[in-house]
Formats: structure tokens, C-alpha cells, sequence
């Protein structure tokens, strides 16, 4: 089980990679569409890939519901 | 114990003996586009990959198409139309259900009485018309077997709806597979193919409105998720290791979806210089016709050549999907 901490900095490389976003950009505050610019394709590989590395479910309808990326760390961290 | 039935002596295995695609000439640009919708070039090009695309005219038909690409193949295969003995057309966008494209389109190549018909999978109907037609040669039914993917898709949009009139097109593809008489000249690996019917509403056309309606995150996920490993199946059977593939032609649905299952292809030993179809920047998504007339074109530019170990992965509403290796001729 990975912690809050340890989960943001996961979702940041995974967000790097998928977008091309600085690792540093993507604190807890930041809104994945409005800050970080990152469309609904984007997000779709991220919450795959998210999944993967932290063994949880992101089904579209709860992807829609994550705005920010605080909101993807709880989500996950509750999940797991 | 012999068997009660005749049957015919079974062969080594099955080729691809020629390629022919055709597409129509009007060609339609994201700007074209965007006088008619509200939509613009950067979006399209962001999320498709899509530069323009292939929109064939009111009086140009599918079987036209159909017809065009299949001559072209059976004439590159070194063939007459009479040696032809099966015709397969891969589609779902005919006009009418009855008749059928396959027989007409054979008739219209000069192919004379061959065992002619349609099969619908969609994307992934040719490979699943290539998969059969292998099949069909190596088990001894047909011994020239010609597969098209032909498609109208722009009869079936809704051409105010940006979600899907950016992405499809016109088009056709087409291949001829034929008997390989020893192990050494087998060219079409085994087929592995499937479904998700579970899934079977996510990409449709509407009863109401006659028109192609998807749903593009739905199909995405599934997309980037479910086609590497099918992929990597298609590899297994034919007793290959990524390593082997010197091209790879997946349906071109997405230039973002290529990425992503050529990027999981590559974390599984696939070579960085294995040569990925994108043939979509400048043809479209054109469903069944997508795989053939991006190979098609890949040979004309120098991409795919003869003796390239090709993965050919074909996948789309149904769900369905199909893949197999195959041999340049």
C-alpha cells in the first residue's frame, strides 16, 4: 500500500509521461484540465496506467468526478 | 478409421500473394471541415491525428471501390480474375443488406462464379476475412482466395456531429491469399480473434437517425488496453517474439491509439525501428479498409517490403478484434 505521498509522486510520472508535464507541475491543488491542460484522452491513459501501477479500479464515470489531481491521490489511496 | 467423407488433402499453409487499394479522389482537410462544424484543424489533429481524409462523391459506390482495389490485387498477385475462386468482402456500410457486395464486386473484376460473401466485423473484418480466407486455402476449399475491405462510411454520418464525421472515411483494400504448396513459403500466421459483445452499444448505428454514433472514451480505454495483447497473441501463434516484427498495421482508428499499442509492443521487446502505420494522418479512419490500404501504401513508399514480417491487428465495434502475422509477397 502506498501512501499519499508516495502515490502523488507515482501519479506525477505517470502524468509526465502521458503528457509531457513536469513532474513538478502536478501538485495536489492543480485541476488536470484547467492547469494542467490534459484532455479526456489523456486522462483515460492516465487512469489506465494509474490502475496498473496502483492496482485500482477508475471507471469512466468516477474519472469524470476527479478533477483535481488531490482528488485522484485520495481516490486512489482509499482504493487500493 | 478413414473418414466417411471425402475431403480434400490439406496444405501447408496459406500466402499473401498480391495487394490493391483505391481511394476516392476528393480529398476533405480539417479546414474543409471546419467551415461546415464547429471544430478546427489543431483539435482534430490533437486527438485523432487526422490532416484530411478521402470522401468519396454521391455516384461513386462502395462496390466501385470494392471492385478497384480487388482488380488491382488480383492483377499484382500475377493472377487472371478466372483463378480466383473466393471472394470475401469485409464491410458495414453498405447501402442495403440485400444483395450482397462480394458476389457483384466479383462479377465486376471478371471473377466468373466464385464462392462470394460479405462479412461483417468491422474494423477488424479484414483480418477476419484474411483469417478465414487462410483458412479456407490451407484446408482446401479455395486455392485463390480474394479479401476486401471496402467502406462508405460517410453514407453513415452525421455530418453535424464533430465527435465522429472527423474521423471516418472512403475507402477500399484489398488482398489475395493464396495456397503455399511448401512450409518455407507460408505467409499467413494463424489467427487470433474475439469479441466483446458486452460492449456491443459503444460503437453502433443509431435506429433513429441512421448514423454512426460512438462513444469515444469508452472505446479509447478499451482500445488502449485490449489490442497489445492480442497483438502479442497474434505473435505467440505464429511462433514469434516482438522482436520479429518489421511492421506493424493496426486498423487505423487513432494515431493516439497506434501510439499507445505500439509503445506496449515495445515494452515487450517490439524494436524501436519496427516501421508503425499512421497511414490515418492522411486517409482517415476507413474501417475494414483501414489495415489493407495502409500496407498498401507503406509498400509504395518503401515502409513494408518484400520478406517484412508484418503484424496486422484489426479491432472496432462488435467489439470485435482480429490479428495475425503475415509475409510481405
Amino acid at each position: 500500500m502506498a501512501d499519499n505521498a508516495e502515490i502523488l509522486s507515482g501519479l506525477a510520472e505517470i502524468v509526465e509521461e502521458v503528457a509531457g508535464i513536469d513532474t513538478a507541475e502536478v501538485t495536489p491543488e492543480k485541476s488536470f484540465i484547467d492547469d494542467l491542460d490534459i484532455d479526456s484522452l489523456s486522462m483515460v491513459e492516465i487512469a489506465v496506467q494509474a490502475e496498473d501501477k496502483f492496482g485500482v479500479k477508475i471507471p469512466d464515470e468516477q474519472l469524470a468526478e476527479l478533477k483535481t489531481v488531490g482528488d485522484a491521490v485520495d481516490y486512489i489511496a482509499k482504493n487500493q | 478409421m478413414t473418414s466417411r467423407l471425402r475431403l480434400p488433402t490439406a496444405l501447408p499453409g496459406a500466402r499473401l500473394s498480391g495487394l490493391g487499394s483505391v481511394q476516392p479522389d476528393n480529398v476533405v482537410t480539417n479546414e474543409d471541415l471546419a467551415v461546415r462544424m464547429d471544430t478546427e484543424d489543431a483539435w482534430i489533429r490533437d486527438r485523432v491525428g487526422i490532416q484530411s481524409r478521402r470522401i468519396a462523391e454521391q455516384d461513386q459506390t462502395l462496390v466501385d471501390m470494392a471492385s478497384e482495389a480487388g482488380s488491382r490485387a488480383v492483377k499484382d498477385a500475377g493472377l487472371t480474375p478466372n483463378e480466383i475462386d473466393t471472394v470475401i468482402v469485409a464491410t458495414c456500410t453498405m447501402p442495403n443488406f440485400i444483395p450482397n457486395a462480394a458476389a457483384q464486386t466479383a462479377e465486376r473484376i471478371g471473377i466468373p462464379a466464385p464462392g462470394a460473401f460479405d462479412l461483417n466485423a468491422a474494423c477488424a473484418g479484414f483480418c477476419f476475412g484474411v483469417g478465414s480466407a487462410a483458412d479456407l486455402v490451407r484446408g482446401g476449399s479455395s486455392r485463390h482466395a480474394l479479401v476486401i475491405g471496402a467502406e462508405k462510411l460517410s453514407d453513415w454520418l452525421d455530418w453535424t456531429d464533430r465527435s465522429t464525421a472527423i474521423i471516418f472515411a472512403d475507402g477500399a483494400g484489398a488482398a489475395v491469399i493464396s495456397t503455399a504448396q511448401d512450409a518455407e513459403s507460408v505467409g499467413v500466421g494463424p489467427v487470433t480473434w474475439g469479441s466483446a459483445g458486452d460492449m456491443s452499444q459503444a460503437i453502433r448505428i443509431d435506429v433513429e437517425t441512421n448514423a454512426l454514433h460512438q462513444e469515444g472514451q469508452a472505446v479509447f480505454r478499451w482500445a488502449t488496453t485490449k489490442v497489445a495483447p492480442v497483438a502479442l497473441r497474434a505473435i505467440e501463434l505464429a511462433g514469434l517474439t516482438p522482436a520479429d516484427i518489421d511492421v506493424f498495421v493496426p486498423h487505423q482508428a487513432n494515431l493516439r491509439i497506434i501510439e499507445a499499442v505500439a509503445k506496449r509492443l515495445r515494452a515487450k521487446g517490439a524494436r524501436d525501428d519496427m516501421r508503425v502505420a499512421d497511414d490515418i494522418i492522411h486517409s482517415g479512419n476507413t474501417s475494414s479498409a483501414s489495415i489493407p490500404l495502409a500496407l498498401d501504401h507503406m509498400r509504395a513508399d518503401g515502409r513494408a517490403r518484400s520478406g517484412d514480417t508484418v503484424l496486422l491487428v484489426g479491432f472496432g465495434a462488435g467489439l470485435s478484434y482480429a490479428g495475425q502475422v503475415i509475409v510481405m509477397p
